[in-house]
């Protein structure tokens, strides 16, 4: 299942909650899987008196992570050439993350069609915490 | 310069990336459903790549027995000193997409430093960025994989509004 070119105009959006409170025990996930053991993610005690933050927070490649199950659900699977982001604000547990992709253009090139999205993740307070950008390959 | 890093993509290290980044799709972890869509096969997700960092022997954010570790044992903090890697956060993160990582690949990657530059900013003080490009090629010298991280140190905890 994937995007066509003729359906997609530049405005189109999609949008999801990819994450409704999030746990510590989500974090201990990611920092089991992708090796980064920083204890600011997992260690509470080391993260309030040693780093000086109120509490853990999530890996910005977990929020990166959680940005991207968006983006495949819209463009479908396997079908990125680029993804990247800026984090611009932490993500705490007990957020509640979403995820909005923005048609920024629908382009041919060497044959290929292609779509640009820009990409902005938000808490449930409304801050942003990542905003980045996709490209694509989609249908005709 | 770093030496190149040996990964090799598996399909278990996949479904557990999969479900820590809370997605559900049978593409990371059904070979029989994966084997009927466009892809062919099990994929691994967008961000995986990132978890090159198990394949690093010197990565700094994972402890290492008989060494000191800067998290917290008996106390909260197992270094005398602040941690090396004390105020660094990620900043930015690109990848570019060649083609899509598959179970049974024996990827090699490159890191090599890119620009560093330095801003002031009112939540955290000065704030040094490192970027680094790492190449990520398969089996058959491919490239695959383009990633460009860019990381920052604080030169005090984030102010949090």
């Amino acid at each position: 299942m994937s995007l066509s070119a003729k359906k997609l105009k530049a405005g189109d959006t999609h949008e999801e909650v990819v994450v409704d409170d999030l746990t510590r025990t989500q974090l201990v996930m990611y920092a089991g899987v992708s090796g980064d053991y920083n204890p600011i993610h997992t260690d509470d005690l080391y993260t309030r008196e040693v780093a000086g933050y109120p509490g853990v927070f999530a890996h910005g490649m977990l929020s990166m992570g959680l940005t991207g199950k968006m983006l495949t659900n819209y463009v479908g699977d396997g079908r990125l050439t680029k993804y990247g982001v800026r984090f611009t604000n932490q993500v705490w547990p007990g957020d509640t993350l979403t995820a909005k992709a923005t048609v920024a253009e629908v382009r041919q090139e060497g044959g290929e069609h292609l779509v640009d999205l820009v990409i902005e993740t938000t808490n449930q307070d409304g801050k942003t915490v990542l905003t980045g950008t996709a490209t694509a390959r989609i249908d005709p | 310069m770093s030496d190149d890093i040996k990964f090799p993509v598996e399909a278990t290290h996949i479904l557990m990336f999969a479900r820590a980044v809370g997605d559900d799709n049978p593409i990371y972890r059904d070979a029989d459903y994966a084997a009927k869509t466009e892809c062919g096969g099990i994929i691994a997700p967008p961000t995986f790549p990132r978890a090159v960092s198990q394949f690093d022997p010197d990565y700094a954010m994972r402890p290492k027995p008989g060494k000191k570790w800067f998290g917290s044992g008996k106390n909260p903090t197992g270094l005398d000193g602040p941690a090396p890697t004390s105020g660094g956060l990620h900043a930015e993160q690109h990848f570019e997409y060649h083609r899509q990582l598959r179970p049974g690949d024996q990827l090699t990657v490159t890191t090599k430093d890119g620009a560093k530059w330095e801003k002031e900013s009112k939540r955290a003080g000065k704030l040094t960025f490192q970027e680094r490009i790492q190449e990520y090629r398969d089996q058959n010298g491919e490239l695959v994989i383009t990633s460009r991280a860019v990381g920052v140190k604080t030169e005090r905890p984030v102010e949090q509004k």
